[in-house]
């Protein structure tokens, strides 16, 4: 039996998107954007009442399959356009749509104004419509369709300001890097074809355990690299941080949020193929722990308010990949839905800031002591940070207690550290954005005030998901969240290693005192900081730009393929390959050339030369006679 | 030594049902006949006459495809006649899974190139006899069964051609539209040569000489004569194609030729090449199509990759797109040349879909040439916001050229993948690069053109002399949207590539069955040569042992 | 007595050698003309010789048909080397180069 209200869920931002791109121009004032967080807020309800049609069945029973139409259909292969329900991707549903609702009644008064006001929700749309073809698809070409849609409305949104350059660049960056990891993800999925016949989820991962390990391990790896083009792992990471150039609810949504996290339900949804490969799994969770520290060390060394946040978001989302990579994956998904509730919440706030400032600032040395001035925005940020910091008793403290936990239940303690480490980092960087930002001293200019009404909505609501999303799961084994992926991503392992679940609790939240601590040591106390920025200034640096990675991209790949690009372009292809033609051309010309100079055109030349054939007539009879 | 030519085409053999495709290839024919007799003063009369032709003939064209039977891999709506009896040359028509959609695109887009072409004001009357003339060329080249017939419309391609690029092109034209004629005249005469050779082939073992395709399929050529021919064969289609390293004649005529122009090359004349080396080159040399599968998948690749890699540092609009097409056209012959169900079907379809997608990046580039007569990315920027609708446009078009899923390109794109996978990894994972680089290129052009502040830097280059008032507006902030006429160019175009990408079944599934009678057509041969013929000399299988023969399909 | 042919002979390619020579030094084409005329000339002198030596008419006559087709040359070579001069005033053959390459 299936869900009927499925395909609406997918189909009302779609048409949303349809129709403010057609008739865009023609909706006064703010109502496009009412419009598009109509339907998207329809979309949420529609995907709650689904939720309760998966409730009212059992355990096992939770799975509705809707068969829309056949979309390519070619001898054995068969691909359908089929749309999927079963706990995880209705969790992923609700996140996505919940939080995009928030998000767009933000925006209506954060792009007040704007003068493609219609344009901006209409790719907001598109976006949710995308995402959720993604989260709910039955098969790997759909999710696919959804990936590279998602990535499609992530460049015209990062690029939405495309009049200015570093706007442009960064969404046609985002868009190219991206598809790096896509193209594998498009092998790996040809792959899954050639092993199993079929891209449905339901036959592949009934028989996945099946595969050779070597095989389900390179699998497992080009869809492992698909997901971390998305979601910004190392070592395509690059493009997230510029991505920040995008409007900041569009970053809130896609680039913390939703899009980019898109990398850890493929890895979780696929987890069968991964568990029958083993080592996939284990690249997976240290590329996403070493990820996890690297961002979180880059993060520090930011004074951008909103690049700060991406390189979190990055970190975060390793940390996310590291639960996958450790079996956690309900631990996993309960800190994707947590991190989408907290970090949106950041950003949006970030975007508060912004638009209380003169000139959009972002810089958080150019802040400080904004809690006076904004209250609500100053609280809502101070409880989205000590939920991501992991102090109980806010959402992020269960949800990466439990991911860091899973090493230490799986008896790698090796991870479990460098996973403590990374939570160290996590409270430091973000312990430092806040008190830069709201604390301390005022070093501002302007004069800052509280949003407009829908922001200020949108920014408690979330707030609350921030507060109070831990319930989802109190426990990693018995908690809501859990027990109702269960039937997907199967039973949390209990933890044959290590400390009991309390005291691991409680280490957790020692890392993160420690690390709240040393902001505050510095930032808030007598420390004068910004001797120490000049004093370390090298260091900094080499925070600040990632470690250089990007520009070793730049110098490594970009500029000898340009160079590559221009010697083939203009070296070999137009004087080697159309060289050769026009040689022949050329050659042909010459041959005439040297040819024609025997007609000289003078009688006796012509004479002289039937004089001498007859000669030679005469001295080959002769010879051959 | 004059042939009997008969007066009257009788109907042979195939029924005496309406001659739908004789029709179809010479309505447009018949449109320029009558055209000639116009005034030439009036262009506005030769315009609209011209667009009816071309509607009336895409409205027929999709009549005679609701004729079309699906499921089958055979020959339909066949049209037959003796010509010239002594020769044993016939007219002989027919239409398959494979020729079917190019005959489509070919009409579906025919109407959007005259329309494209309605600001031209010089000698209207004769550019659109030639386009008029090249329809029907490129039309009978799809549908043409008698090789020698094939042979006839595929040279007749040249001559509109040639004229439309070296009279109406832009400014290094007749360099471009020599090369582009010699070029192909030289891949041709090695075609002719094979043409010659199966037909005196054929006498000798057949006792009578024919051009008769269906016929040819039945011979039997030594393994090594096969492979010559083969070459012969793949030599001229290569050039049209065109298969790097065979391709440098396309940048300079699609550059070079009108808009229109380079819609009918891109969308159709270049398909005619691939069409070639499935219809002539797989269907008729199976064993020697197995033979050069690697070296021709390999030329594919490097293709795809080196079109790409070129296409990326180009300024001038219109070469990224004709690079692009090198690359594309790659992809269409790795497909193809994959051998297996998937990858040919893939092939054909993408041939449509880049018909579809490229065609109508040229027409965009066409439009925008119309407007700032430039094609300089140096030049053009900041478009974004003074034109807001084309931009979203080209940005659609461009999408199905880098093939997002959801629209046209993907589809073929995706299958082409899949079937080169299945038959070779390697192959399909450097064609996978190639996917990336498509993004790069075509972003970073769109980004050149649109995106960027509106002010330029060289708001000199203005050309009317106020420089410092129009600078901070840049030199093109007066041009207009699309307008009217552009929409009908453009719409339907779009319309087909959303339905393509989310609803390819209609075209898949009469594709299929004839994708899969080649497919299998070689694959026994393979099957058979591991067996037994594999020395030279031995005479390797014609189809006619096998399930190469292409039937006709006797129509009710 | 029969003069033994060597002396025809040896007249036939003196006159050769000395019509050849003309051809190939002299630049009025009237002269190189002439000089033609001289090889047609010797060879029909050795024609008829050799036709006399070997008691066969077939040398006469091709000599007579040589010296038809000779005459028939003159009157064509001759116009064209009038109307030549008519034109370029001057009968130099190396005036008349249009056909250089």
């Amino acid at each position: 039996m299936s869900l009927p209200l499925t395909p609406f869920i997918v189909l009302l931002p779609l048409a949303g998107a349809a129709i403010l791109l057609l008739t865009g121009k023609r909706w006064p004032g703010s109502s496009a954007g009412v419009l598009a967080s109509t339907l998207v807020g329809g979309s949420f309800v529609l995907s709650v009442i689904t939720l309760f049609g998966l409730l009212g069945r059992s355990g096992s029973d939770r799975l509705a399959v809707t068969h829309l139409w056949t979309w390519i259909h070619v001898g054995t292969l068969t691909v359908s356009v089929d749309f999927r329900v079963d706990p995880l991707s209705i969790v992923m549903a609700m996140t996505v749509t919940g939080v995009a609702a928030l998000i767009h009644v933000y925006s209506i008064d954060y792009m007040q104004g704007d003068p493609r006001f219609p344009r901006f929700f209409a790719y907001l749309n598109l976006f949710v419509f995308f995402m959720l073809t993604l989260v709910l698809a039955d098969n790997f070409l759909l999710l696919y369709l959804g990936w590279e849609g998602v990535g499609l409305c992530s460049y015209l949104l990062i690029g939405f300001w495309f009049e200015r350059r570093a706007a442009a660049f960064a969404a046609k960056k985002a868009f190219i890097v991206t598809r790096i990891g896509d193209s594998a993800f498009l092998i790996g999925i040809v792959f899954i074809w050639l092993k199993f016949h079929s891209l449905s989820f339901a036959t592949v991962f009934g028989r996945a355990h099946g595969l050779a390990s070597g095989t389900a391990t390179i699998i497992a790896l080009l869809l492992f690299a698909g997901a971390c083009g998305k979601s910004a792992q190392l070592p395509l990471h690059v493009w997230l941080p510029d991505a920040m150039e995008g409007p900041t609810p569009v970053s809130a949504l896609i680039h913390a949020a939703t899009m980019v996290t898109a990398g850890v339900y493929l890895v979780v949804r696929t987890h069968p193929i991964f568990e029958a490969s083993g080592t996939a799994l284990t690249v997976v969770a240290v590329v996403g722990i070493v990820t996890a520290i690297y961002a979180g060390f880059s993060a520090i060394g930011q004074d951008d308010i909103k690049r700060l946040l991406a390189y979190s978001t990055i970190s975060q989302i390793g940390f996310m990949m590291f639960g996958a990579g450790v079996r956690a994956y309900a631990a996993a998904i309960f800190l994707l839905v947590t991190h989408a509730f907290f970090k949106a919440l950041l950003f949006l706030g970030a975007g508060s800031v912004m638009h209380a400032l003169p000139g959009d600032e972002t810089d958080m040395t150019s802040m400080g002591g904004l809690r006076a001035a904004m209250p609500i925005t100053g609280a809502t940020w101070t409880i989205a940070a000590l939920a991501m910091a992991g102090i109980p008793p806010f959402a992020g403290f269960f949800s990466k207690d439990q991911v860091v936990a899973a090493a230490s239940g799986a008896g790698r303690y090796g991870l479990w550290a460098a996973a403590l480490f990374g939570a160290l980092l996590t409270a430091v960087y973000i312990s430092r954005a806040t008190f830069l930002t709201f604390y301390g001293k005022p070093r501002f200019r302007g004069h800052p005030h509280e949003p407009a009404f829908r922001m200020r909505l949108a920014l408690v609501l979330l707030a609350m998901g921030a507060f109070a999303g831990g319930a989802l799961g109190i426990t990693a084994t018995n908690g809501i969240l859990a027990k109702f992926l269960r039937p997907v991503v199967g039973s949390v392992a209990e933890a044959t290693h290590g400390l009991s679940e309390l005291w691991l609790a409680v280490v957790s939240v020692v890392v993160a005192m420690v690390g709240i601590g040393l902001a505050a040591f510095v930032y808030l106390g007598k420390v004068d900081w910004q001797a120490l920025r000049v004093r370390f200034a090298g260091p900094k640096r080499l925070l600040q730009r990632g470690f250089y990675v990007n520009d070793a991209y730049n110098g490594l790949l970009v500029a000898p393929g340009q160079a590559a690009a221009a010697f083939l372009a203009y070296v070999f292809d137009a004087r080697v390959v159309d060289g050769a033609v026009n040689g022949l051309g050329t050659l042909f010309r010459a041959a005439a050339g040297a040819g024609r100079r025997v007609q000289t055109g003078l009688v006796r030349n012509y004479a002289l030369g039937v004089l001498a054939g007859a000669v030679g007539v005469l001295v080959y009879l002769a010879v051959r006679f | 030594m004059v042939g009997l030519i008969t007066s009257q085409p009788a109907l042979a053999s195939a029924g005496s049902h309406f001659p739908w495709l004789t029709v179809l290839t010479f309505l447009p024919l018949a449109g320029a006949i009558v055209l000639a007799f116009f005034p030439t003063a009036n262009h506005q009369l030769h315009r609209r006459w011209a667009l009816l032709v071309t509607v009336v003939t895409f409205v027929f064209s999709v009549i005679m495809a609701w004729q079309f039977k699906g499921g089958t891999a055979g020959f339909q709506l066949v049209d037959r006649a003796t010509w010239v009896r002594t020769l044993h040359f016939e007219f002989f028509l027919g239409v398959d899974g494979i020729s079917l959609f190019l005959v489509l695109l070919t009409t579906f887009l025919m109407p959007a190139g005259v329309l494209i072409s309605w600001r031209i004001e010089n000698q209207v009357k004769y550019f659109m006899l030639a386009f008029l003339f090249l329809e029907t060329a490129m039309i009978g080249s799809f549908l043409a069964l008698d090789l020698l017939l094939f042979f006839f419309f595929f040279e007749a391609l040249l001559f509109p051609m040639y004229l439309i690029i070296g009279g109406w092109g832009s400014d290094r034209r007749i360099y471009a539209a020599v090369k582009f004629f010699l070029y192909t005249m030289a891949g041709s005469a090695f075609l002719l040569l094979g043409i010659l050779f199966l037909y005196f082939k054929a006498g000798a073992q057949f006792g009578v000489p024919t051009f008769d395709y269906t016929l040819l399929q039945h011979l039997s050529l030594p393994v090594s004569t096969a492979r010559w021919l083969f070459l012969a064969f793949f030599v001229a289609f290569a050039v049209k194609t065109p298969l790097f390293p065979l391709h440098t004649w396309l940048p300079d005529a699609h550059t070079e030729a009108p808009t229109a122009g380079s819609l009918d090359l891109a969308a159709v004349v270049i398909k005619v090449g691939a069409y070639g080396l499935i219809r002539f080159n797989l269907g008729l040399f199976p064993e020697a199509s197995n033979f050069f599968r690697t070296f021709v998948m390999v030329l594919a690749v490097i293709g795809i990759i080196y079109g790409a890699v070129v296409a990326l540092i180009q300024v001038d609009l219109k070469r990224l797109v004709a690079y692009s097409s090198v690359s594309h056209m790659g992809f269409v012959v790795l497909g193809i040349f994959a051998l297996s169900l998937q990858g040919m079907s893939g092939g054909v379809l993408a041939m449509v879909n880049h018909g579809l997608s490229t065609g109508a990046l040229f027409l965009l580039v066409g439009m925008l040439y119309d407007r700032t007569h430039t094609r300089d990315l140096i030049r053009l920027n900041g478009l974004g916001r003074i034109l807001p609708v084309y931009g979203g446009v080209l940005l659609f078009v461009a999408l199905s050229s880098i093939g997002l899923p959801g629209l046209n390109g993907f589809v073929g794109e995706f299958l082409i993948i899949l079937g080169t996978f299945v038959v070779s990894k390697a192959f399909a994972v450097a064609a996978v690069t190639g996917v990336v680089l498509s993004a790069i290129y075509m972003l970073w052009g769109y980004q050149r053109l649109m995106h960027g502040p509106p002010v330029i830097a060289g708001g000199a280059i203005d050309g009317n002399g106020h420089g410092g008032s129009s600078e901070s507006a840049g030199p093109w902030a007066h041009l207009k949207d699309l307008e009217l006429r552009e929409y009908f160019v453009i719409l339907p175009i779009m319309a087909a590539i959303l339905f393509i990408g989310i609803y390819p079944k209609p075209l898949l599934s009469k594709i299929e069955p004839s994708a899969q009678h080649v497919v299998t057509c070689v694959g026994d041969v393979k099957a058979f040569s591991r067996t037994i013929v594999l020395n030279p000399g031995v005479f390797a299988p014609g189809g006619g042992y096998f399930a190469c023969i292409t039937p006709v399909v006797r129509s009710p | 007595m029969r003069t033994p042919i060597s002396y025809f002979l040896v007249v036939s390619v003196l006159l050769f050698t000395v019509g050849t020579v003309g051809v190939l030094i002299r630049k009025n084409a009237l002269l190189i003309f002439m000089s033609v005329e001289l090889q047609l000339n010797a060879v029909n002198l050795a024609l008829v010789a050799f036709s006399r030596q070997l008691g066969n008419l077939t040398g006469q006559v091709l000599a007579f048909f040589s010296m038809v087709v000779a005459a028939a040359e003159v009157v064509v070579g001759l116009a064209i080397i009038v109307s030549l001069y008519r034109k370029r005033r001057s009968a130099d053959v190396d005036d008349a180069s249009l056909l250089r390459g």
